[in-house]
């Protein structure tokens, strides 16, 4: 049974050892909400060592590049405590701005949450 | 938040007026040869959540004038990363110093001045975020996404002003 968690720009579901994340509004990713959702993001890696953490982004239809600064963050955070990051429906526009920074060669990205669940 | 629209400028009296020192050769555009265009003028303090506050009108404006959701997401992802720099990088989060934003929307274009009156920076200096050495670290990627997804952009007053452009097709 998947435990679900609501805080103010994120929901947390966990399926097996997996923890998906997706954001909860399609506009949060400016510059004003991106620090807490960084800090949001950092606290579930400190509490969870070695997370697997699958970040969903089928609600996102912008991000900029506090956003990307963000996933660069959270991803170093992750590596270096033994864990796993992986990104999942991200629209072709968005995608368009990873290939732009040559981040879609940094970041594990999958089509779908479920291919992306099946690849840790 | 202080906005002034205007009519049929006078002569010469195109988006360029908030340029100075003039353009110099190799760098006239398209905001400088249109005359014709009507234009607003949105002078914010230096906030983040004042720098949102224009935005929602210039996307209601692009949608009247047909912009397609592509051309949408390049402005609106190129307005917010010159809005941030203007407002972090530039005034450096000195409320006290203002950005000011020109636009100018038609069914052929949509042109954008944003000016800070902060201490300026050289374009030229920002490093390649995509190298090997920076393709790691979180910041610098926001003057090249603005490079990537505009027709035209270029920078004044030492950086402290950006113009950019972008085609309705």
């Amino acid at each position: 049974m998947p435990e679900e968690k609501d805080k103010s720009h994120l929901t947390t579901n966990k399926s097996g050892p997996v923890t998906v994340v997706e954001f909860s509004d399609r506009k949060i990713l400016d510059e004003l909400s991106i620090s807490e959702i960084g800090d949001e993001l950092g606290d579930l890696v400190v509490r969870n060592p070695g997370i697997q953490l699958l970040l969903n982004f089928r609600n996102v239809e912008h991000l900029s590049s506090a956003a990307l600064g963000m996933l660069i963050t959270l991803n170093k955070n992750i590596t270096a405590k033994n864990g796993t990051l992986k990104l999942s429906d991200i629209t072709p526009q968005i995608y368009e701005v990873f290939k732009i920074t040559r981040l879609n060669e940094v970041f594990d990205i999958h089509d779908t949450a479920e291919h992306a669940a099946k690849a840790f | 938040m202080t906005r002034r629209t205007h009519g049929t400028p006078p002569p010469r009296a195109t988006l360029s007026e908030f340029a100075s020192p003039a353009p110099v050769a190799g760098e006239m555009t398209e905001f400088d040869q249109d005359n014709e265009s009507d234009y607003t003028v949105v002078v914010i303090s230096s906030d983040l959540s004042e720098a949102k506050k224009p935005e929602a009108r210039i996307l209601r404006d692009l949608r009247r004038c047909g912009y397609r959701n592509e051309t949408t997401f390049a402005i609106k992802l190129t307005l917010e990363e010159a809005m941030t720099n203007a407002v972090k990088h530039g005034n450096r989060g000195d409320r006290s110093k203002r950005v000011t934003i020109s636009y100018s929307i038609t069914p052929e274009r949509a042109i954008f001045c944003i000016c800070d009156e902060g201490p300026g920076f050289d374009p030229d200096e920002v490093p390649d975020p995509t190298s090997p050495e920076r393709l790691p670290l979180p910041d610098g990627r926001g003057i090249m996404l603005m490079r990537a997804y505009m027709d035209e952009l270029y920078f004044r007053k030492r950086g402290r002003e950006v113009y950019f452009m972008k085609r309705r097709s």
